[in-house]
Parts: C-alpha cells; sequence; structure tokens
C-alpha cells in the first residue's frame, strides 16, 4: 500500500516509509501483544448497542477491547457480508451477530463454533425455550440468544373493541366490517420475501402442522401445511386486504395499518413504538393480543425472530470471544437493550423484572423506563413466546425461504394442494442444493 | 465480448503475414519485442477474465453448496440438466428476452429521433445535447429508486395520477412495463449517441443529391441515411442488445423479481451469491456467457455487424 510510489524521489520513499511503519503498528496492535486484545464483533445496526459493548469493554478491564463493526440494515446484506469473509477464511472475524434462522447454515458451514463446558452453561440458563432452540443444530449449541422477537395481533378498539380468537372469527369481523362500510382490512407482510415466509410458519404451526421434519433433512408438507395454504388462500381472496399486499413489508403494514387502513395488523412489537411516537393521542385505542388461533381453543404458535451471537471459527482470540459474547447478552444489557432499543429480552426473568434501569431512582416512562413501561404488552409476548414456533432449522434455510415466498406468492392464487405439492418437489431440490431458487 | 481479429493492420505488418519466410533479423527482434511487450497486458486479460471463467466453468460441473462443504462432488453436467429444465429458469430467460427485444426497439426508434434532433439542432446544440444526456449520467440504481417511488401508491405521483388505486409494481404486465421504461429512460441517449456518431458519417452531398432528385424527407431517410448508417445503427443495436440481457439493477430495486419479473442475472445473483450454491449459480453464469456469445455472433456474422476495432464496415 504505502510503498506503492516506486519513483524514487525522496518524499515519496519517507512515505512509503512511514506508510509501512503505520501499517506494521497497525498489525502490532491487532495481534495484541502489549496492548490487549481486539475482538471485532459484526452485528446489526442497534441504536443503543455501542453503550452495551463499552459496558463489557469496561468490565473486561483491558484483557480485551470488543470494537462493534455495524452490519448493513436488510439482514440479506448481513448475512451475505458474514458468508463472504468466512467463505474467505477472514481472521479478523471473532463475534458473528447471527438471525435467528442462519445458526444450522453457519454452524453446517463450519463458520461458527460450539458452545461446551460452562460457556454452554452459562449461554443456556433462564433462556426461553424457542429462542433457545433457535441457537442449537443437531442437539449442539452453536450461539447465545441475544434478543427474540414475536409477532402479535394489533388491532384499534374502536373499530374492533375485542380482539378475534380466531382466524375464522377474525376473517369473519372484517367482512362485517366491510360491509359496513368501514376500516376492515387484515393487514401482514404479503410482499415475496421472508416476511411471507414468517405468517406461513405461523400458521402452518398453529394448525399443528409441519413444514420439515424434526432433523430437518427432509420435506414434510403435512395436512396441517396444507390447511395453512387454505387459510392464506382465503384471508387474500376476498378483498380484506390491502390492494399493495403483495408489496408490503414490515413498516408497510405499520403505516398503513396508521393511516387508518386496516382493522387488524399482524406485526412485530416495534410498531407500538412507533405508534406512540407518531400517533399518542390515539395511542389508548391500539391494542394487542397474541396471534388468532387455527384451531378453536388451540392457542397460536407465532413464529419467532432476533439474533443469537457465535463465536467465529476464524477467530483468533476463541476464549475471550466468547467470554465477550456473554458479557453482551447477560442479563443487564438484554435488559438495558430492551428497553433503550426495543428488542425483547430472550431471558424469561426480565419480563417480571420490575426495577427501572437505574434501580435507586423512581421509574419514569421517558428517563428512566423498566419493562413495565417500555414493554406494556410483555405478558403477552411472554405468553407467545412460551408457545412459540420455530422456523424450520436447517442450513438451507435461505434457499427454503426464498423457495415458498416465490411459491406463495400472490397468496390469492394459492391452489392448496396444488401448491403444497409444488412445494414439496421444489423444498426438496432446494435441500440437496439441486433446484433452482427464483 | 466480440473480439475479433484485428486486421486492419499497417502494410509491414501485412506483409509479415503474407507467408514469406524472408524475416530479416531485424525484423524478428523487433516481433520479439512486440511479444515481449504485449506480454504483460495478455497476462493481466488471462489472470483477471480468463481464470475467472474457466473456474467457473469448472465450479459448474460440481455439487458445491458453501452450506455443505462436506457433500463437494463432481456431477459432470447434472447441474446443467438441473438448470435448463427448470421453470424458474425458464420464466427468467422469457422475461428477459422480452425486456431486452422490447426495450431495444423503443430505444432504437426513440433513439433516432433523438439523434436527429440533436444532429440537426441550430440553437443551443451543445444545451440539447447535454440535457438529453442527462438520464445516461445518473447511476442506474439512483433511477431506479426514483421510479420505484414514484410508482408506489400514496407516496408517488405517477401510481396516485395513472395507476388510480392499484399499485402497478404488484403485478406483472405492469411492473414489466416499468421495468422496460425504467430501462429505455435510462439506455435511450446512449443509443441516441451512438446513433448521432453515424448520422455525422453522412454526407450532406449525398442528401443534397437526393433532394435534387426529388426525394422527400422520408425517402432521404430510409433510401440514404440508414444505408450509410448502417454500421453504426448495428454496433448500437448490438451493444444495447447485450447490456439488455444482462439487466439487474433496474429489476432488483423495482420488483426484486417478483411475479416473474426475475431477469437470468437476478436469478444467477440468487443463487450463486444469495444462496451460496456455487454449482448451480455457476451453471447459471455459463450459460449466460454462452448466450451472450450467441447475440453477439449472430449479429457479427448474419447482420454484418462492425465489431469494435474493426474498420471493415460490416462487410465480413
Amino acid at each position: 500500500m504505502g510503498n506503492g510510489t516506486g519513483r524514487g524521489r525522496p518524499p515519496g520513499r519517507m512515505a512509503a516509509v512511514v506508510g509501512a511503519g503505520m501499517l506494521t503498528a497497525g498489525l502490532v496492535t491487532a495481534c495484541g501483544s502489549d496492548q490487549g486484545i481486539t475482538l471485532n464483533l459484526y452485528y446489526a445496526p442497534e441504536d443503543t448497542f455501542q453503550k452495551v459493548v463499552d459496558n463489557c469493554n469496561a468490565q473486561a478491564a483491558g484483557r480485551y477491547r470488543i470494537v462493534y463493526n455495524k452490519l448493513q440494515r436488510g439482514a440479506d446484506d448481513q448475512r451475505l457480508q458474514m458468508a463472504r469473509r468466512l467463505a474467505a477464511g477472514d481472521k479478523g472475524l471473532d463475534i458473528l451477530g447471527l438471525d435467528v434462522t442462519w445458526v444450522p447454515e453457519f454452524a453446517e458451514a463450519g463458520w461458527a463454533e460450539e458452545w461446551t463446558g460452562a460457556n454452554k452453561a452459562q449461554a443456556e440458563a433462564g433462556v426461553l425455550p424457542g429462542p433457545l432452540a433457535t441457537a442449537t443444530w443437531n442437539d449442539k449449541l452453536y450461539a447465545a440468544t441475544k434478543n427474540t422477537n414475536v409477532q402479535l395481533l394489533w388491532y384499534d378498539d374502536r373499530i374492533t373493541p375485542q380482539a378475534p380468537a380466531t382466524w375464522d372469527q377474525m376473517v369473519g369481523e372484517s367482512e362485517q366490517l366491510k360491509a359496513a362500510g368501514k376500516p376492515h382490512n387484515i393487514l401482514f407482510t404479503g410482499a415475496q420475501y421472508e416476511g411471507l415466509v414468517v405468517i406461513y410458519n405461523t400458521l402452518v404451526a398453529s394448525a399443528g402442522g409441519h413444514i420439515l421434519s424434526e432433523d430437518g433433512k427432509s420435506v414434510v408438507m403435512d395436512q396441517g401445511a396444507v390447511q395453512a395454504l387454505e387459510i392464506l388462500k382465503r384471508v387474500t381472496s376476498s378483498g380484506i386486504t390491502d390492494p399493495s399486499l403483495t408489496n408490503q413489508k414490515e413498516d408497510d403494514v405499520r403505516q398503513a395499518f396508521q393511516r387508518g387502513n386496516g382493522a387488524f395488523e399482524l406485526n412485530w412489537p416495534f410498531v407500538y413504538a412507533s405508534y406512540a411516537d407518531e400517533q399518542p393521542k390515539d395511542l389508548a385505542h391500539f391494542k394487542w393480543s397474541t396471534y388468532p388461533s387455527v384451531q378453536p381453543g388451540v392457542p397460536a404458535k407465532t413464529t419467532i425472530g432476533g439474533y443469537d451471537l457465535a463465536v467465529s471459527t476464524t477467530s483468533q482470540h476463541k476464549p475471550e470471544a466468547f467470554e465477550a459474547a456473554l458479557c453482551l447478552r447477560n442479563r443487564d444489557n438484554q435488559k438495558f437493550s430492551a428497553v433503550k432499543d426495543g428488542v425483547p429480552p430472550s431471558l424469561e426473568s426480565l419480563y417480571t423484572d420490575n426495577t427501572p434501569l437505574d434501580p435507586a431512582k423512581p421509574v419514569d416512562a421517558d428517563n428512566n423506563p423498566s419493562m413495565a413501561t417500555a414493554y406494556p404488552m410483555r405478558d403477552t409476548i411472554l405468553a407467545a413466546l412460551k408457545d412459540a414456533a420455530v422456523r424450520p432449522l436447517t442450513p438451507a434455510y435461505q434457499s427454503l425461504s426464498t423457495v415458498i415466498s416465490k411459491v406463495l406468492s400472490p397468496p390469492s392464487k394459492i391452489d392448496p394442494q396444488k401448491t403444497a405439492d409444488e412445494l414439496r418437489s421444489k423444498l426438496t431440490d432446494a435441500l440437496n442444493s439441486k433446484g433452482v431458487i427464483p | 465480448m466480440s473480439t475479433v481479429e484485428d486486421v486492419s493492420a499497417t502494410p509491414r505488418q501485412t506483409t509479415a503475414r503474407s507467408g514469406k519466410p524472408a524475416l530479416s533479423e531485424g525484423k524478428r527482434a523487433e516481433r520479439r519485442l512486440g511479444w515481449l511487450l504485449c506480454a504483460p497486458a495478455a497476462i493481466v486479460m488471462v489472470a483477471v477474465t480468463a481464470y475467472p471463467i474457466v473456474y467457473s466453468v469448472w465450479l459448474s460441473l460440481q455439487r458445491y453448496d458453501l452450506r455443505f462443504p462436506q457433500d463437494t462432488e463432481f456431477v459432470g453436467l447434472a447441474n446443467y440438466a438441473a438448470v435448463l429444465s427448470d421453470s424458474y429458469w425458464w420464466t427468467a430467460f422469457a422475461t428477459t428476452m422480452v425486456i431486452t427485444v422490447i426495450s431495444v426497439a423503443v430505444e432504437l426508434v426513440l433513439g433516432m429521433l433523438l439523434a436527429l434532433i440533436m444532429h440537426r439542432t441550430l440553437v443551443g446544440r451543445g444545451l440539447v445535447r447535454t440535457v438529453s444526456l442527462i438520464p445516461y449520467g445518473i447511476v442506474t440504481v439512483v433511477a431506479a429508486f426514483s421510479w420505484y417511488y414514484a410508482w408506489t401508491p400514496d407516496t408517488g405521483y405517477l401510481a396516485n395520477t395513472l395507476a388510480g388505486n392499484s399499485a402497478p409494481l404488484t403485478q406483472y404486465i405492469p411492473s414489466l412495463a416499468i421495468i422496460i421504461l425504467a430501462e429505455v429512460w435510462k439506455t435511450t441517449p446512449f443509443m441516441a449517441l451512438l446513433l448521432m456518431a453515424g448520422l455525422a458519417l453522412v454526407p450532406d452531398d449525398l442528401l443534397k443529391a437526393a433532394a435534387m432528385d426529388g426525394a422527400n424527407a422520408w425517402q432521404r431517410f430510409i433510401k440514404v441515411m440508414v444505408p450509410v448508417m448502417k454500421p453504426a445503427i448495428l454496433v448500437a443495436l448490438l451493444f444495447r442488445t447485450l447490456d439488455a440481457f444482462r439487466i439487474f439493477d433496474n429489476i432488483y430495486v423495482l420488483t426484486s423479481g417478483q411475479n416473474n419479473t426475475s431477469s437470468v442475472s437476478m436469478q444467477t445473483y440468487n443463487n450463486l451469491i444469495k444462496g451460496l450454491n456455487l454449482g448451480i449459480g455457476s451453471t447459471m453464469s455459463v450459460l449466460i456467457f454462452i448466450t451472450v456469445a450467441i447475440i453477439a455472433f449472430i449479429f457479427i456474422k448474419l447482420f454484418g455487424t462492425a465489431a469494435p476495432g474493426s474498420d471493415q464496415g460490416g462487410k465480413r
């Protein structure tokens, strides 16, 4: 780099020497002979996460220093950046922020280190079973859960005073509202992408069905999976969804509801904070409930999201990386992220925690929030998390998701049995890295 | 792309090429020097283009999925069979072809009009040319985003005024039309630029003579200008066809390939980069490479396009 001038003029040579010197100095620091170890954390952008990193650096007392490398905003881009680096054997990665659907893929590709012994025990302690399942592959633990997430049903109690208990009820109410000329749409992520797969996965799990076998090696697509297709078809072909349904992602859905374009919204809890920000006057009417169920009397199983922290197999400082990862998601830091950044914790005990961030001072929603002020819906979230659905665990999830969203798009064109057969054959190909993904 | 042997040689080389064995010592030394001087460029070319192409052909013969590294094996032509028997691939191929043919045809007509206007403009010629070139100067992704927002209900002026209450980017035909529109808007100036260079080839005397003979404007255009411009027109068509066939960014932004609007490049990206499936993805890249080569071959052999670097004027 620095010695590329090559003209032989003294200033150039000087610059080369200085440049080379700086480069070497940088390398020495990175190797951490005297200055302590640098751990590179690759994680999605999260507004206040630097504070968590700072906490852990303070706690490490100079033994290591975590550097927070912000990944892109889009989940696909995050995955790609890490996968490319890891495939090329980049030794500069230590801690990886993985979306819950990527853990089997990174484990199988040999990019994520297995968690064992005391680290494993600590990573598993007090974690809700759903989130924990997302960090596991082939009965081994490959990541520590950082946060989880679960969708809820949101509604306006001026339009529908009670949340519908089943999908049938929800569709019925929506049709009645439509007949009465009131806001009636059922809003959800219907674009051809992961969001549609999340809805479908929830419906399949709630109907007691399976897309893949337990070990993730073969395609099942049983009766429950077909029933889920029927529901999706019915909801989207009876004029009770937004005209932009097939272009709507999470934030479009949120905006459509806030504009008064719907009676029901199926979405992540972030919509509550946005609603509070943008329409504080109506906030009292913005209500939530767990997803409506598919089978009357059997609670819905809602698909969970969130992030896990893994240690890269290319890391040069694995013991420190495990320790740092554990710190980044410990109880205090999870609570901090939960109330400051709106990411629900994966530790069960935090849902009943009543102390504010600064226990010495009184609770204050703006300056000293507690779980109760930040998550008025925390009981509902916990209820959904306790009986949650996990997306199919397989290293080929990315291909599966692309294929499912393609075959289900647009949902109004679904022909349940035929679509199920198509999914079965296309997904089998995808699992064997044979088929083409659209 | 279309590399054609350089036959516009200097007279000296022509003599050497005519096969006379009597090369003087000096000539031979000169030749050696020539090879030596070419060598670095040739080596770089081999390293940056030939090697990746050969490597992707090699990858296309394997089951090679980064997610299942232990399952890597040589599978012969199985990947080709998988891709060529897949409906997704052929849908994407057909979509790409439709976009290519329609957009290039529209661009040719519009580009010719624009070229004639730019060629004939007397007042503010510089300004007219600059203004018409602006779309070509805008980064495609940026332009695609403005089209995207313009056609999204609520935020978009075009969607609100022209599409009523519907979302055109969620339907097959409208989204395809919008993709083609974005392509045409973006690259017509390029077409016009190439055609304008061709217009400069048409001697004024020829046009005046034709006018004297009583040819009207349309006859002068068809019988005089177009034949003289033929090499320029065909080069413009070839360039744009190859370019249009590789369409990626407009689709990526406008629809991300939804509603069957995925192009072959988009699908290759999904399999190779997003899907980490190097085998299938490389197979698709090789197929695109072959298709592009065929298109170039057809243009050069059948239509006699003058290849860049050749001054044969299409008389091959």
